[in-house]
């Protein structure tokens, strides 16, 4: 899933200081699961809000939704009958969301209230770790179920570099060096002869490198 | 604000400090009357928006009273429940609110003395500290 965490507060008053009409959007996919943007957050983040305008002596009206998903413009589509009553939104979803809403709603501005980390999995209650880096061209095939790209710093294909220590990457020890991981995972599954085999000098394009991806299915669209 | 009473809001548990402050009546032990008592069946059921929405709502000062440590009846309800107080407290920092305003406490349902304490001494933090500054940003608009 898409992993996000909350701006600091204070970069989210800032943004909505010139407005006194808020309507403040979660997500109920990603974000919910990471804790970040889904119904529970927004009640936070509006109470928080709240809290920050009282101390102020300030009003400040939230209307607070929480879409299905908000990457999609049908579920988009049911802001509409709020969005002339507000001065401006603030959508707590990935940035999928934020610019989902942007281009449907063009006169009112919209504010992100998360910042979008990774594709990631969930390894226990609260800790998320990044697993893929959606390069366009998957090689978990060939490495063992361990991706090169997203868990190797330098995203390297043939072999750690020399700063890998005691099976640790040099950016921090906290971080496993993603070629340890691959060698000891193809021992296991006896296939140490794959970690012979050269892999070729990546096309990066399809991961982003050729501009901004797109995808058309015929037979849907 | 010489007579300043504060509204307090205490989150107790079913299991442990409710009936440590119903152990405190029976025993005629005396605690203020700022403290409004709310029963949950546990201290984990305490989110972060209800001591939000407490204070939201104008208390002055908020606490969760949960089970001892390892002695929750469902776990770990009182951890939990301490790890939001945190996150509330950290929350209230950056808001520029006194983060003193929540408090997690532990108990066992026999320490009505303890209950009766942690109320006293609770009050006293929030008498310190003053209205809450939602309260105060309201009089500051006014008296402006």
């Amino acid at each position: 899933m898409i992993t996000a965490e909350q701006k600091p507060i204070q970069e989210i008053i800032q943004y909505i200081a010139p407005y006194s009409k808020i309507l403040l959007v979660g997500c109920n996919e990603c974000v919910t699961v990471c804790a970040a943007g889904g119904r529970k957050e927004v009640g936070l983040l509006a109470s928080a809000l709240h809290l920050n305008h009282l101390k102020q002596g300030k009003n400040i009206d939230i209307r607070e939704i929480t879409l299905e998903r908000q990457c999609d413009p049908e579920y988009v589509e049911e802001l509409a009958p709020y969005i002339d009553g507000v001065d401006a939104v603030v959508s707590m979803a990935c940035g999928c969301g934020v610019q989902t809403i942007a281009a449907r709603f063009k006169k009112t501005p919209v504010f992100p209230a998360v910042n979008t980390r990774f594709m990631g999995a969930s390894l226990s209650q609260g800790v998320w770790s990044e697993r893929c880096k959606g390069c366009g061209d998957c090689v978990l095939g060939i490495t063992g179920g361990i991706c090169p790209v997203a868990r190797c710093s330098k995203h390297l294909f043939n072999g750690p570099c020399g700063g890998t220590s005691n099976g640790q990457c040099e950016v921090s020890p906290d971080i496993d060096c993603a070629w340890r991981l691959i060698w000891e995972r193809l021992k296991e599954l006896g296939m140490e002869s794959r970690y012979e085999e050269l892999m070729e000098a990546k096309d990066w394009r399809p991961g982003g490198a050729g501009g901004p991806g797109t995808i058309i299915r015929e037979d849907l669209a | 604000m010489e007579h300043f009473e504060p509204e307090i809001v205490a989150f107790c548990c079913h299991y442990c400090a409710y009936t440590a402050a119903d152990m405190a009546g029976s025993k005629r032990i005396s605690y203020p009357s700022n403290v409004k008592i709310i029963r949950v069946p546990c201290s984990g059921k305490v989110d972060a928006i209800h001591l939000m929405k407490a204070l939201e709502k104008g208390a002055d000062g908020v606490y969760v009273a949960g089970c001892l440590a390892g002695d929750c009846h469902f776990k770990n309800g009182n951890v939990r429940a301490e790890a939001r107080v945190n996150r509330v407290k950290k929350l209230l920092t950056e808001l520029g609110w006194e983060p003193e305003r929540v408090a997690m406490f532990n108990m066992s349902a026999g320490m009505g003395e303890a209950f009766a304490q942690v109320a006293k001494e609770f009050t006293e933090t929030i008498k310190k500290l003053g209205p809450s500054p939602g309260r105060t940003g309201a009089m500051d608009k006014a008296a402006s």
